[in-house]
């Protein structure tokens, strides 16, 4: 069927354009604008051109912070993704288990991240956290505000339990859109288990593990209310995001230039970072 | 209505009209050779000019960025540089 072509169509995406305009792309002109001036307050600017860029690139502090939010998000990225498919397919296809189960998956979602980060900051105190005081009983020696391990730890642990649901609920939503008839064709040829898996599930699994993919990097990129709850970016910096040392930097410091000019990269470092995910991913899945 | 809260300066000023008229150049091109000339380049994926344009301007960043880090703050160079890149893109990505 060829497809018909109607210019007008593009005045539809205008509401859609306009607040894109108010709520991205005007405060983005603005970050750039502050970016390459230095300001002391009263609306009175100063300019200083690539000054702020060039402190960001030979800051040993922003490179460390975003060697963390990289490993970060790879540690989060391997241990989600599969255990999430793991989860989904797991999960029962029919009768009461199916609703049971989407509950009890949606719950953590539904918990605010401030929250989350509270819950998990007294659950690991070894004084009064059933985590935290399970395991001083049992002779191990944690403590994520004294140790930079434990502090990974909690928070690698705190985002699974938090956000893995994401991606079960994704990969749930294309497991069950599975024709049946896949399946007897499998059972007629005699397809084992991983097979099953690897030419029916996984392929049919693919747009929507794409989402869970790019959902969970960009968020894992942008952390910063649960750690900054948890364990306010310590012990030392071992826990330092890029966005925790961006807040520290624009409102804790009032260095709004330099906070502009980190913004600025960090934006460009995640457009890189999602645009080669996604270009990976569906440029296989056009191959296939 | 005042934008003096924006902070604007005339080479921010320029560098967003520059941009905007690359947007309006896009839509024009694309109003007379409608379709985007989608092709596969030497990335080995299929691109449309629209990506082509991402690509340059997003590499064109990086570039100024990584001129800036590693050589110093001329950047004019730099920008022939990606000029330079950018038709390298739409020639042959």
């Amino acid at each position: 069927m060829e497809k018909t072509w109607n210019n007008k169509a593009w005045f539809l995406v205008l509401p859609v354009l306009l607040l894109v305009a108010f709520s991205a792309a005007i405060p983005l002109m603005t970050v750039v604008n502050y970016s390459v001036q230095d300001t002391f307050g009263n609306n009175a600017f100063f300019w200083a051109g690539t000054d702020w860029f060039d402190d960001i690139l030979h800051s040993a502090r922003f490179w460390e912070a975003l060697q963390r939010n990289l490993l970060f998000s790879f540690i989060i990225l391997a241990l989600e993704i599969p255990l999430g498919i793991f989860i989904a397919l797991n999960m029962p296809k029919k009768g009461i288990g199916v609703p049971v189960c989407l509950v009890l998956m949606a719950l953590p979602l539904l918990i605010p991240w401030n929250v989350v980060g509270t819950i998990w900051q007294v659950f690991g105190r070894v004084d009064i956290g059933l985590l935290g005081h399970t395991l001083a009983a049992l002779g191990i020696d944690y403590n994520y505000v004294r140790d930079p391990l434990d502090a990974w730890i909690t928070v690698v642990v705190m985002d699974v339990w938090h956000w893995t649901s994401l991606v079960v609920l994704l990969c749930y939503a294309g497991l069950v859109s599975i024709p049946d008839a896949y399946y007897q064709a499998a059972k007629i040829d005699g397809a084992s288990r991983w097979s099953v898996f690897r030419y029916i599930q996984l392929p049919k699994m693919k747009r929507v593990l794409l989402i869970a993919v790019l959902l969970r990097f960009m968020d894992s990129f942008m952390i910063y209310t649960e750690p900054f709850v948890v364990t306010g970016g310590g012990p030392g910096n071992s826990t330092t995001f890029l966005s925790i040392d961006l807040v520290k930097t624009a409102v804790g410091q009032f260095d709004l230039g330099p906070a502009a000019a980190m913004s600025i990269v960090y934006f460009l470092i995640i457009l890189l970072l999602s645009w080669i995910f996604y270009t990976v991913m569906t440029s296989s899945d056009a191959d296939n | 209505m005042s934008f003096s809260w924006m902070a604007w300066t005339l080479p921010t000023a320029l560098f967003f009209l520059t941009i905007l008229a690359l947007l309006i150049g896009m839509s024009i091109w694309e109003y007379f050779a409608p379709g985007g000339s989608p092709r596969v380049g030497i990335l080995r994926f299929e691109t449309t000019r629209g990506d082509r344009l991402f690509i340059s301007l997003l590499g064109s960043a990086f570039i100024h960025l990584a001129w800036l880090g590693l050589i110093g703050p001329n950047l004019w160079w730099a920008l022939a540089l990606a000029v330079v890149y950018a038709i390298g893109v739409f020639r042959f990505v």
